[in-house]
């Protein structure tokens, strides 16, 4: 049923419209506008020239770096999913109601640091003089070299994200029809049975959004890829930067910066059409 | 009892009331002081506008410094070409980069009698960049050595001494590169034995590029400012290309035990020049700052800033700095003996760091891109 716009639906709706406008919209057709620009000594030149996307679609280190960026939010999102979940888990059905409140205001304080500094504490424990070189090493194992890998910037990636999903995957499960696992128990089905075949599937649609918003938050990262994993390989982010590093190249930048926002438009899309797949409300 | 104490401390109540109401009047004063005083924006490098630098000029001339800092010459440009003219009174910029706001007509012409570039030594008193068709649109007020930094647990000054230490088979994954190419290909081009490291022909830059290439196994990672400084500090990295003394400088200084040596291939050199932003309206006060830094004593204190150190092209400014720093004046040798850094320029072991000459930038910024990648 469709209602008449009135003045007091706008003064609720408009503001929000406006700041939609004013902060998502314009940027974006400027970054398209700017992605068509020239540069010519250092000056960038209104334009409208192909030649950027022509350069970076056509150079292998961006495709390469694309895959890499990819593979990685991908495997992090995953990753963080699954660790999560148990943690989300108990949480929601083993903690008392006072207990919850606590461990969900213990899954907010990370957020209270900033995320570079908590990256750069990292470096502490990982580096080959590290907190936990030293202690492998009191067992004689060791060093190995942590820092700079791949999975560094997973630890930076979780680190960004974990507490994040563990929450949204959390507001997911407490909402869960306690009456559906119940009545599940009653029928004879097992406690992980339960789980995979009852709450999973109740709680699809927090779970895919966590994992959306964890492959979202990882493949726009900056800080991870390079405090932790010492910039290589080459991201997305990391070639954003070395873009415009060199010669003023933000309309080139622009277009590495568009191939993001629209591969995570698809991947945002494609996650919420699975999410609320065979739903019908 | 108080009253016993009294004469004792020679507190009274009135001198106590007096002061008290003074002390509580300080801010007030202080801050009426700091709104009299006359802001002069500065476009630079951090540090640049630091009170370790800055303090005395901003006494002396009732100035308050509004430091806008950039890391790296293209952020400067576009800080500079996104904001109305007269944004920024000083402006201070890598000697590359000067030829480019020159021409973009971003600063304003200086009289060369106004500074005493006299006091110079010869070799910056001509600086290239400096001057333009015979006028001055920028002064050369530091410098600094790019070569090889190294842990000096891990390696002597002697296995230093080369570019070849980075192919070296205990470093490997233990190289660090600082993330930028002008100063890492020009040293990989100074090792391939070319003069001019950054006039090179196709050939000698296809050289350059294989050579660089053979280097990327042996790579930990490539690392912006802070980066580089912790990953020398805890000693992740061993050896590192592409800086030198104005990132070890801080950590040794700091005491960790990393140096920078000029190795037998040659160095490259940094330079930082200040100039007046076209459209100052406070161009005169903007004048005398240039002035101080260039002066002998602004100079001195230059060399000792606390966000990184630097080699000054006055020669009285050498003089201040033994006089009053001698162990900095020696750890950067800037002193009367042989071997200083004055006869490392004069015996043609330093180039200029500077763009590439038969290439484009664009050319050196992809295949670095590449060699990330690799």
């Amino acid at each position: 049923m469709r209602r008449p716009l009135t003045l007091y639906g706008l003064t609720f709706s408009l503001p929000l419209l406006i700041w939609q406008l004013l902060f998502f919209v314009f940027p974006l057709v400027f970054l398209v506008a700017l992605s068509f620009w020239t540069v010519k000594n250092f000056r960038m030149q209104p334009d409208f020239d192909t030649v950027n996307w022509v350069t970076i679609y056509g150079r292998s280190v961006f495709w390469q770096a694309y895959g890499t960026t990819l593979a990685m939010a991908a495997f992090a999102s995953a990753l963080v999913s699954i660790l999560a979940f148990p943690c989300a888990y108990a949480i929601a059905f083993k903690l008392s109601d006072n207990a919850r409140r606590w461990a969900v205001f213990l899954m907010v304080i990370p957020f209270f640091t900033s995320y570079l500094v908590r990256v750069y504490s990292w470096q502490i424990f990982l580096s080959d003089a590290g907190i936990i070189n030293v202690m492998l090493g009191w067992i004689g194992l060791g060093p190995y070299g942590l820092l700079n890998t791949v999975g560094a910037t997973m630890i930076g990636y979780l680190t960004l994200t974990f507490p994040l999903v563990v929450l949204l995957q959390l507001f997911s499960l407490v909402f869960i029809d306690r009456t559906l696992i119940e009545a599940a128990h009653n029928l004879r089905c097992g406690r992980l049975r339960t789980v995979f075949e009852v709450i999973v599937p109740s709680a699809r649609v927090g779970l895919v959004i966590a994992a959306l918003f964890a492959f979202i938050l990882c493949f726009g990262d900056f800080v991870s890829p390079i405090y932790l994993g010492g910039g290589d390989p080459t991201t997305l982010s990391i070639l954003i930067t070395d873009t415009t590093k060199s010669g003023q190249q933000w309309p080139r930048a622009a277009v590495i910066a568009l191939t993001m926002i629209g591969t995570l438009l698809v991947v945002a899309f494609a996650a919420v059409r699975f999410a609320y797949k065979g739903r019908t409300k | 009892m108080s009253q016993m104490r009294m004469p004792r401390t020679g507190i009274t109540r009135r001198t106590l009331l007096s002061t008290g109401a003074a002390a509580l009047a300080t801010p007030m004063l202080s801050r009426r002081a700091f709104a009299q005083a006359t802001e002069l924006t500065m476009l630079a490098w951090y540090g640049h506008a630091e009170p370790d630098i800055v303090a005395e000029f901003e006494a002396e001339n009732n100035v308050k410094f509004v430091p806008k800092y950039y890391t790296g010459g293209d952020n400067m440009l576009g800080l500079i070409s996104q904001s109305p003219p007269g944004t920024f009174d000083v402006i201070l910029s890598d000697a590359e980069y000067v030829q480019a706001l020159n021409e973009a007509g971003y600063v304003e012409e200086l009289d060369p009698n106004d500074y005493a570039i006299d006091e110079y030594f010869p070799e910056f008193q001509n600086f290239p960049g400096n001057w333009s068709d015979g006028k001055l649109f920028s002064l050369v007020t530091r410098f600094g050595f790019l070569g090889v930094a190294y842990n000096t647990d891990a390696l002597t000054e002697a296995e230093a001494s080369s570019y070849n230490v980075f192919w070296d088979p205990k470093l490997t994954g233990k190289v660090g590169h600082f993330d930028w190419h002008l100063p890492n290909l020009g040293q990989m081009s100074l090792l391939n034995g070319n003069a001019n490291p950054y006039d090179i022909d196709e050939a000698a830059w296809s050289a350059v590029k294989d050579k660089t290439m053979s280097l990327r196994p042996q790579i930990g990672g490539f690392f912006d400012y802070g980066g580089t400084f912790s990953s020398l500090n805890d000693g992740q990295m061993l050896a590192f290309a592409g800086i030198g003394d104005w990132i070890t400088g801080v950590l040794e200084k700091n005491g960790a035990k990393v140096r920078s040596v000029i190795p037998e291939e040659g160095g490259l050199q940094w330079s930082e020049c200040f100039s007046i932003g076209k459209g100052s309206t406070k161009a005169e006060l903007a004048k005398k700052w240039i002035q101080y830094i260039t002066s002998a004593k602004g100079q001195a204190k230059s060399a000792n800033m606390a966000a990184y150190p630097a080699l000054i092209p006055n020669q009285k400014g050498w003089e201040v700095l033994q006089a009053e720093n001698p162990d900095e004046a020696k750890r950067q040798g800037m002193t009367k003996d042989a071997g200083n850094a004055i006869d490392m320029i004069r015996e043609g072991r330093i180039q200029y760091r500077q763009w590439p000459v038969q290439q484009s930038l664009e050319d050196w910024n992809d295949f670095w891109s590449e060699y990330k990648g690799a």
